[in-house]
């Protein structure tokens, strides 16, 4: 899978989870340039990225967790599918 | 089926979800069935999210306008629980509640409940949920000696019971508790199980005081180690997702844990489904009693598939057994439909069993309306089985109501199935349970006898027998279930719950009775409840409803009667009361024109306020004998001042 392949996938789920339909993919997204991203949410879009690239996060993964760019390397690294 | 929190007997969130939701969200008055089916989805917390945001901008029109049950729960706990908060209005949808939540902060359990004047007494809750998980309770540690334990096992019961106390007392509300899960690690491995300073085993004493000690009758359980063993406790443990956000459960499983908490709430509502509509040919045997004759269908012993069809006749029975109707409805000619029920030795159900029964060529949506006309009761009732997709998308598309199992290729899960999806939930067992589905086949047979001779002659031969009593503590479950759950004969629909009914029973002030009635065909079980607010010259009726089994039997004339002649004996003068229309009682709307009284004023949305002038009031001849039991007219107010 290339990280446009899973960029694309990552929005989708980006703009259920947040409830905005016209976020575009930018790997500097951020919880502070998204408004519907809060502490809740997040934990809502880490489940969700689990489920639809069928992994799971390790606790230090989701420690240090910068921006989107970060989650998506981490997607391409680990994504079975 | 492979996720084991997944709710695999709804069918899965489809991709246009969330376009659907905000197609509702725009809409004026937004499409009642489109909601049911959005929320009877498998959804995901994100789209248990959007459902959640659909109620708050709808909130008015939900409650006021469709008639679903508003319902606030207070929640306190040891760890987090805005997950689930934020997961539970969207699944009450699914159980035809409109679900607020109000949080404490964390740790401050004992502050909200022990103090009336804190934001959880002043909050009008109707009911509290005392989340609290071992870690919290001291019993996540082993202790290694028996007194140890004992005392830690104490001191967490004697917590759990103050604040389950003042829920009660000083809160005044319902009050949920719950079981605790235990730990996926184990100290000694299999010796867990018989060393009493273990977690594993502290834990299990402390859920059968909490079960057997704490709990009083009016409080509800949520079975969380029960959920947590069946979705298996590995998985429902996340030690990762507790380290991140003091989760005490899977991210994942929230669904199903606010599944399961709905679940008790609507029950508690008089939610529960009433009524199992079952296909016949490949869901209660295998193959097509047409096609393959009584011969040739698989059931019973001699093949995993027969004997499969068989366990979901005994999950049937059981069924039938704590007071759910059952019913068939078949594509058959009738005759061959009903030959396995008569002739084949195998079979466990059989004809006896089914109230109505419903084999022929129609369209199975229509047949489960008139199941439903047949046995007065709602389609929100009703669960229908079967085994074909079609049929199963014609009736979600068509009823939406209802609900409609999903169901695998192989029919060794349809029991398993119908267990998990938690249709019938109890909230508690009433003697009137365990008869219901006697009832009902009884009332099929005075339906058929209706058609004979006139109305008055038909009732004279029914022979009929009212009891009727001051409310007491052996009725209060089952007046609980009429307040809660009547909705068609129901004058003013007020909710009470059992804890204002068991004050209710002591109030000088209300003249409560229950209504019991036998006929020739069998008991009826209580059938009506009454309450009149007893002022000095003029008593105001508060709640008056009747179950519809016993519509057209000339029962609210005898209760009048029966008020009538209390109140004339307590000094009262008149009587008054109110029809509040709903969506689902119209047919009540003449309810006091019929019974004599007066119109006195329109009341705002179409309301009714009513007279009746005791004086020159004559009880009118019925084919009722009656029994007054307790001692009603002490219960009442005595006439102090007159």
């Amino acid at each position: 899978m290339t990280r446009d392949e899973a960029a694309a996938r990552l929005i989708e789920i980006m703009r259920d989870v947040f409830d905005e339909d016209d976020l575009q993919y930018d790997d500097s997204l951020t919880a502070d340039n998204v408004e519907g991203w809060d502490s809740l949410s997040h934990v809502r879009f880490l489940v969700a990225v689990e489920k639809e690239f069928s992994f799971r996060f390790t606790s230090g993964e989701i420690d240090g967790l910068k921006n989107i760019g970060e989650a998506l390397d981490i997607i391409v690294r680990r994504a079975t599918q | 089926m492979n996720c084991p929190f997944s709710l695999s007997w709804n069918l899965p969130q489809p991709a246009n979800f969330r376009a659907r939701v905000s197609t509702l969200l725009r809409a004026e008055s937004p499409d009642i069935a489109e909601i049911q089916r959005l929320a009877a989805f498998d959804l995901d917390l994100t789209g248990l999210d959007a459902l959640r945001k659909l109620v708050k901008a709808k909130r008015e029109w939900l409650t006021e306008k469709v008639g679903l049950t508003p319902i606030r729960l207070g929640i306190v706990s040891s760890h987090t629980v805005d997950y689930l908060a934020q997961a539970l209005p969207g699944t009450a949808l699914r159980h035809g509640l409109v679900l607020d939540v109000v949080m404490a902060e964390f740790g401050q359990a004992a502050q909200q409940l022990l103090d009336r004047g804190s934001d959880f007494g002043r909050a009008h809750l109707d009911a509290i949920l005392i989340a609290l998980d071992h870690r919290a309770l001291g019993l996540s540690e082993a202790r290694l000696t028996t007194t140890d334990a004992e005392s830690a096992v104490d001191a967490a019961v004697s917590y759990a019971a103050g604040l389950a106390e003042g829920v009660r007392n000083t809160i005044g509300t319902c009050c949920l508790l719950q079981t605790l899960v235990p730990p996926s690690e184990s100290l000694f491995g299999n010796y867990d199980a018989r060393f009493p300073g273990s977690a594993r085993a502290m834990i299990e004493r402390f859920n059968h005081r909490l079960l057997f000690e704490i709990a009083g009758d009016t409080d509800l359980i949520l079975d969380t180690a029960s959920l947590a063993a069946l979705t298996g406790l590995a998985a429902w443990n996340d030690a990762r997702d507790w380290h991140k956000a003091k989760l005490p459960a899977a991210m994942d499983a929230t669904p199903l844990h606010a599944e399961h908490l709905c679940r008790v709430l609507a029950a508690a509502r008089g939610k529960s489904r009433k009524c199992l509509v079952m296909d016949l040919d490949n869901t209660l045997w295998g193959g097509v009693i047409g096609d393959d004759g009584l011969n040739g269908i698989q059931l019973g012993q001699g093949s995993s598939t027969g004997e499969a069809h068989l366990a979901l006749q005994r999950y049937a029975l059981n069924l039938r057994q704590r007071g759910i109707v059952l019913a068939v409805c078949s594509k058959n000619d009738e005759q061959n439909a009903r030959l396995p029920f008569r002739k084949h030795p195998e079979m466990l159900l059989r004809e006896e069993h089914i109230a109505v029964f419903v084999a022929n060529w129609d369209d199975k949506a229509n047949n489960i309306r008139e199941i439903a006309a047949t046995l007065n009761i709602g389609i929100d009732a009703i669960v229908f089985l079967d085994d074909n997709p079609v049929e199963r998308g014609l009736v979600r598309e068509l009823l939406p109501e209802v609900a409609v199992p999903e169901l695998t290729e192989d029919p060794a899960d349809y029991a398993g199935i119908l267990s998990r999806a938690g249709y019938f939930e109890a909230v508690g067992l009433s003697s009137e349970d365990l008869k219901r589905a006697d009832y009902y086949g009884a009332n099929a047979e005075r339906a058929s006898l209706m058609k004979i001779g006139n109305l008055e002659d038909y009732l004279a031969s029914l022979e009929m027998v009212a009891t009727i009593a001051p409310f007491d503590a052996v009725g209060r479950v089952r007046i609980a279930q009429l307040i809660n759950k009547s909705n068609q004969f129901n004058l003013t629909t007020r909710r009470y719950s059992e804890n204002e009914i068991a004050r209710f029973e002591t109030d000088p002030s209300k003249f409560c009775i229950q209504v019991r009635l036998a006929d020739r065909f069998g008991d009826n079980g209580m059938i009506s409840v009454v309450i009149f607010d007893c002022a000095e010259f003029e008593w105001h009726c508060d709640t008056w409803l009747m179950s519809c089994r016993v519509l057209g039997r000339r029962v609210e004339e005898l209760v009048l009667g029966h008020v009538a002649a209390a109140a004339l004996r307590a000094g009262a003068l008149r009587l008054t009361g109110v029809y509040l229309p709903t969506m689902k009682n119209s047919l009540v709307v003449d309810h006091f024109a019929k019974l004599g009284f007066t119109k006195i004023s329109d009341l705002p949305d179409d309301g009714t306020e009513w007279s009746l002038d005791l004086v020159g009031y004559q009880p009118p001849e019925l084919p009722i004998s009656v029994v007054v039991f307790g001692t009603l007219v002490e219960s009442t107010r005595q006439p102090q001042s007159v």
